[in-house]
């Protein structure tokens, strides 16, 4: 019997409020994901804050939709809201269920994705760090790494299953990776099953965006997607052999066809021949789809190879600070006007003595998101200009801005004006990522599952 | 040979890993694919991209949804968290990507997508309250 998994969520600020279509048309398990890779860095600055944050904070949110389900045992719930701290987030949906008055549910929690306080001894057993996508060394590690996790893979998701957790909270557990974990418990897979691991990976990585399969940043025919304002978020109906349907709760809008699925097949995936993942190789060229009508795709065909003897981890570390400012000129030449303030900007911050690492000015109506690809500005209507910039210290680049602000009546292009409110003006951090391969025996034998009853 | 912008060919969705911006385009037809696998090289894109792709681009094949997809390394002004730019996740170079033009045989010279209609949009935006 075919097994119906619900995507929740696809990022840190993603809306609750589809969560209700999935849970109304029934599903078996929700999958919540919660991380990208942004996203850790963003719970990072939160832990740094405050110990006892670093999970995605809306986690409670979702539950107070989710619980109800979860309680009367029709559904289970898998997420890696943990983020870097997976224990404080179990603690925050414990609290939830209990401020609810739901008890008699089991919270698992995962542990071990977490390899900063490992590190010296993972080095000592011969573990390079070496920036996986640039080549560099450890050595070249700028200061101390903020996070260092591992993209951990379904096991322990159906390890925590099998011990009768009604809710999993994982850490940096890989996206697609909790939606296997729901199949291969479900049909009981086996960790060398390769095709029916690659399936439901595939299936995964197809849900673990909520809106994007179901007619959601789509370059097809956007404008005429049923209820946009109201986007569902998906359902696959897996079967025990892998096969599967992609669909939408009834009744709702968005489409799930052909096209949409294929776009989100794609999505960040590198070689599509070889998704790599925790849990598997997979295929995504051999998968077939069938457009099955009634926003219904049909996918079966997938075929996966062993998995890699390492996990990726991600790294990440201090890159100083930015700001940003913003201008705008109308026509006529409002391009030029709007270069020129730039320039102008930038000498002002050099005489007031100010250290720029880097900048970066966008001209906005003209080529700010096309940069070299948009065709030369023909004269445009209006042009804003956005400049930001990286300092070393903060209060460098908290002051840069400052610049700007005399500009309105001493800058010689005619017209400057504002871009909306200018806000607090308060700089960023900037975190740098610094992927990394680790082998998967040394995380795997820190793996834990731990299971805590609401009573 | 005619030539026609990717646009009116294809579809397109991007985004992003670190540093590292992954673009696909789709094609509607079997015919189409054949002509973008010819055409949409990873040199022709990374000429295209100039030098707001500092890396190296790679291209791969699904026939089976009759995409190319492109990774373009040192894409993004150092990955999101640390980029300066406001498209920091590249979410817009699928955009960019199909401004590209290319050559086409007469069968796909007249090509053309359909444009968008947002009247509904501008029924919602005229209903409210603004001055």
């Amino acid at each position: 019997m075919a097994v119906r998994i619900g995507g929740g969520q696809g990022f840190y600020g993603d809306t609750p409020a589809a969560v209700d279509g999935l849970l109304a048309d029934g599903i078996d398990y929700l999958c919540l994901e919660a991380l990208a890779e942004l996203t850790l860095a963003i719970l990072q600055k939160d832990r740094q804050r405050d110990e006892t944050l670093g999970y995605t904070r809306d986690l409670p949110r979702y539950l107070a939709k989710a619980l109800p389900s979860v309680a009367a045992g029709r559904t289970k719930l898998i997420t890696n809201a943990g983020g870097i701290n997976p224990t404080a987030a179990a603690r925050a949906a414990i609290e939830t269920a209990k401020q609810m008055g739901v008890s008699g549910i089991r919270v698992a929690t995962v542990l071990g994705d977490d390899l900063k306080p490992r590190l010296p001894e993972l080095r000592d057993a011969g573990m390079t760090f070496a920036n996986a996508e640039s080549g560099a060394s450890f050595d070249d590690f700028p200061g101390e790494p903020l996070f260092a996790s591992a993209y951990l893979g379904a096991r322990p998701i159906v390890d925590a299953l099998e011990q009768g957790a009604d809710i999993v909270i994982t850490g940096r557990v890989a996206d697609a990776a909790l939606f296997l974990g729901a199949a291969a418990h479900a049909h009981g897979w086996g960790w060398e099953d390769w095709n029916r691991l690659a399936a439901g990976t595939l299936i995964g990585h197809l849900l673990e965006c909520s809106g994007q399969v179901a007619g959601g940043n789509y370059s097809g025919e956007w404008w005429t997607i049923p209820h946009p304002w109201d986007l569902p978020y998906p359902i696959a109906e897996v079967e025990a052999d892998g096969t599967a349907v992609i669909t939408k709760p009834r009744n709702s809008g968005g489409r799930v066809d052909f096209d949409t699925v294929r776009h989100q097949l794609l999505y960040e995936v590198h070689d599509p021949a070889a998704y790599l993942s925790p849990d598997v190789v997979a295929d995504f060229t051999s998968a077939a789809f069938t457009d099955l009508g009634d926003d219904r795709v049909g996918v079966k065909g997938v075929r996966g190879k062993p998995a890699t003897p390492t996990y990726k981890a991600l790294l990440a570390y201090h890159a100083g600070w930015s700001g940003e400012a913003r201008a705008a000129f109308s026509w006529p030449d409002a391009y030029e006007k709007a270069k020129a303030t730039a320039a102008l900007l930038a000498k002002r911050a050099e005489m007031a003595g100010l250290a720029v690492d880097e900048w970066c000015f966008e001209f906005w109506g003209a080529n700010a998101l096309g940069g070299p690809t948009a065709p030369p500005p023909d004269d445009p209507p209006e042009v804003g200009v956005r400049a930001a910039w990286r300092c070393a210290d903060e209060r460098t680049a908290a002051v840069v801005g400052r610049e700007l602000i005399p500009l309105t009546l001493s800058a010689p292009p005619a017209g400057f004006t504002g871009m909306g409110r200018q806000g607090g003006g308060r700089p960023t951090e900037l975190l740098g990522i610094w992927p990394a391969l680790v082998d998967r025996k040394l995380v795997d034998e820190n793996v834990r599952v731990t299971i805590e009853e609401v009573g | 040979m005619p030539r026609v912008q990717l646009r009116e060919l294809c579809g397109y969705r991007a985004g992003d890993k670190g540093d590292i911006a992954d673009v696909a385009i789709f094609a509607d037809d079997d015919e189409t694919y054949d002509v973008i696998v010819r055409e949409v090289t990873a040199g022709r894109v990374k000429e295209h991209f100039g030098s707001m792709v500092r890396g190296a681009v790679e291209r791969y094949e699904a026939r089976n949804v009759l995409a190319l997809n492109f990774v373009l390394r040192d894409a993004l002004g150092g990955g999101g968290p640390r980029s300066l730019r406001s498209d920091s996740l590249g979410k817009t170079l699928g955009g960019a990507l199909v401004r590209i033009e290319i050559d086409v045989p007469d069968s796909l010279a007249g090509r053309r997508r359909p444009r968008p209609d947002v009247a509904w949009a501008d029924e919602i935006l005229s209903s409210l309250p603004q001055r």
